[in-house]
């Protein structure tokens, strides 16, 4: 990625390269005329209130994205991030419930969520990378089972979190909403991560498997790695549904996959791997929250808002590929 | 002459293997699974199934990780568009049938260009298509009644017509034929095959390689429509989203069948095996007696299974 630095010759716009450096660039810039055309729209959408209610509805999906985005990486695509989602939603519900609502058994339950996160994302990386499956039919597959899992956890959605959880997720700290924290602490995990060794290389498989695998790196160990930390990621997604929803549904997650990847493609990741960058796709699942909010603020009428918003989501994608190959070339 | 090993590792037996396994299977856990009525039933099933995997085959034989995930938002909005032109009246089918074929066209036709113009992975295309689609049900639905069926349509999809198969079956039987022959017999299909290997030097030779991949599109988008008609006349009114549970099984039905999602090689005999075959489990799993949980485990453990049998991809060690 850092290669063509050398060779200034052809390389001719420094916005061009600045785009390079900062490949989400295009997809900030969607991001602020979007957060502009609401403040116009609905002044109040822009305020302290109106942000704190979009991170806190987006949050999940912004995890999500970044779940997801950590496989794309890698060149491979995790259909069942929304089926994980959903069981670890319904297995943390659940234990809490039996376990009582106090500090301790919310963070065992936590602990058994992240557990039940990752061993699915082992599952996944072991089925794609292992096994040799495609990944688009293998992790559709996981995703049935997973289903099954949290269909068999709880049954029927509606138990209820306990008031701390919810209460704490929806509340503020010394005046400060608590999402807020959540966006910090992700900000610094983000930014640790991308200097770890295991994210150059999933972006070195991604780029070229065969020469990765030439080079002596361990390309399977490092895609079931992949899988593994996008299981890691969909579970702290499911927290903040929980915490959003204050319930528990064993098909909570379902619609939010298809969003995952359109997330992490609207930040400027490319699919066939070796490019991409998480704050990409944190912006790309605020693109659809806001174009979401948009939608309704300039007045659509009900029954036309989901066709306006399909059309407005098709059209950021196409202008996110479009401005991320126009950086790489 | 072929060896027996090689002859067992075609797609297409092990496809039929599987099928008379599951179809013994089925006969032993339930008794009567097997019987001829029952057969047809699932045939008729997989039959909706089965012709929106053969566009969704040509777009994934055409290669550049071609895949449509937008016919399932075909399959949708053609059922409810057949059920509005027709209303309940034979009268209404031919303008039914010609609405639907240019609906699935026209958004064929827009995936396409968007891939090959643009330049879109058609992953992310035909993505965000769908939730165009998605959006657009809703506009219908809340605008015009939902129609109902013609009862010749819904006769032709349930009743017998010819030997005691339903029409249905006639017309997979034809889109069978129609594709075996497009596919080994033209030079459309030598072209589709070309692009799907190496795109780079079937431009090279000469093939028009945006044109073929455009049409390939907006032929996924024709079948999706005509399955749409189809499931129609086999559930009699149109309902909410009906067409999203084609849209990944289609794909499993395609790499099932022995088509690889690389595209380039496999064919439509053995995706037309496929979805009887994904048919047949989801049928199993539904005449046992286990709640639903366990049946989604079992079918999604059993789809992974079944894959090992497919296509795995090469190893990096050589």
């Amino acid at each position: 990625m850092t290669v063509d630095t050398a060779s200034p010759a052809h390389r001719s716009g420094s916005i061009k390269r600045f785009f390079e450096r900062f490949p989400f660039l295009p997809a900030l810039i969607i991001l602020i005329v979007l957060l502009v055309l609401n403040g116009i729209y609905q002044p109040r959408s822009v305020s302290m209130i109106g942000i704190t209610s979009l991170v806190k509805t987006y949050l999940a999906l912004m995890l999500l994205a970044v779940a997801q985005t950590y496989v794309v990486y890698a060149g491979d695509i995790d259909l069942s991030v929304g089926a994980i989602l959903s069981l670890v939603n319904v297995v943390v519900i659940t234990l809490m419930q039996q376990w009582g609502g106090g500090a301790l058994p919310i963070f065992g339950a936590m602990a058994a969520g992240l557990a039940v996160g990752l061993a699915c994302g082992v599952v996944n990386g072991i089925v794609v990378a292992a096994f040799r499956l495609q990944a688009i039919v293998a992790t559709f597959a996981t995703s049935i089972f997973f289903t099954g899992l949290a269909l068999y956890v709880m049954p029927v959605a509606g138990t209820p979190a306990p008031t701390a959880f919810w209460r704490t997720y929806g509340g503020s700290l010394f005046q400060v909403p608590f999402v807020f924290y959540v966006v910090a602490v992700l900000a610094a995990l983000l930014f640790a991560l991308t200097r770890t060794r295991l994210v150059t290389h999933l972006l070195s498989v991604g780029d070229d498997a065969p020469a990765a695998f030439q080079t002596g790196l361990p390309v399977t160990a490092i895609r079931i790695k992949g899988y593994a930390l996008c299981g890691l990621f969909s579970a702290l997604a499911a927290f903040c549904v929980t915490g959003d929803t204050a319930s528990g549904d064993p098909l909570v997650g379902g619609k939010m996959t298809l969003f995952s990847v359109a997330a992490a493609v609207l930040g400027g990741s490319a699919l066939s791997g070796g490019f991409g960058t998480v704050v990409g796709s944190v912006v790309g699942a605020l693109i659809i929250g806001l174009i979401n909010s948009l939608v309704y603020f300039i007045g659509t009428p009900s029954e036309w808002q989901n066709l306006v918003q399909g059309l407005a989501i098709l059209l950021a994608l196409m202008i996110g590929v479009l401005v991320g190959r126009m950086a790489r070339r | 002459m072929m060896s027996a090993v090689a002859f067992f590792k075609q797609p297409l037996v092990v496809a039929l293997a599987l099928i008379a396994a599951l179809l013994l299977l089925g006969e032993t856990l339930s008794p009567g699974f097997a019987s001829g009525q029952q057969i047809l039933r699932l045939l008729i099933v997989a039959a909706l199934l089965g012709i929106v995997a053969a566009g969704q085959n040509l777009v994934i034989l055409g290669g550049r990780e071609g895949i449509d995930l937008s016919v399932g938002g075909v399959v949708s909005l053609s059922a409810i568009i057949a059920g509005n032109l027709m209303d309940g009246s034979n009268a209404g089918i031919p303008v039914a049938i010609l609405g639907c074929i240019a609906a699935g066209a026209f958004f064929g036709l827009a995936n396409g260009l968007g891939v090959t113009l643009l330049r879109i992975p058609p992953l992310v295309m035909t993505l965000g298509m769908l939730g165009v689609l998605q959006g657009l049900l809703v506009v219908i639905r809340q605008g015009i009644p939902s129609g109902k069926a013609a009862p010749g349509l819904s006769e032709f999809v349930t009743q017998p017509v010819l030997f005691g198969l339903p029409g249905i079956i006639w017309l997979w039987i034809a889109i069978g034929l129609f594709m075996a022959f497009l596919l080994k017999r033209t030079v459309f299909g030598q072209r589709i095959y070309a692009i799907g290997s190496n795109e780079h030097s079937a431009f090279m030779a000469g093939v028009p390689v945006g044109v073929i991949r455009v049409s390939l599109f907006v032929l996924s988008g024709v079948f999706a429509a005509i399955a749409g008609i189809c499931l129609l006349g086999y559930s009699g009114s149109s309902f909410a989203n009906v067409g999203e549970q084609y849209m990944l099984p289609s794909i499993i039905a395609v790499v099932f069948g022995g088509t690889p999602l690389a595209g380039g090689k496999g064919g439509y005999t053995g995706t037309m095996a496929g979805a009887v075959l994904l048919v047949i489990l989801q049928s199993i799993l539904t005449t046992v007696n286990i709640d639903e949980s366990g049946r989604q485990m079992v079918f999604g453990a059993t789809l992974l299974v079944l894959m090992l049998f497919y296509g795995r991809g090469k190893a990096l060690r050589t």
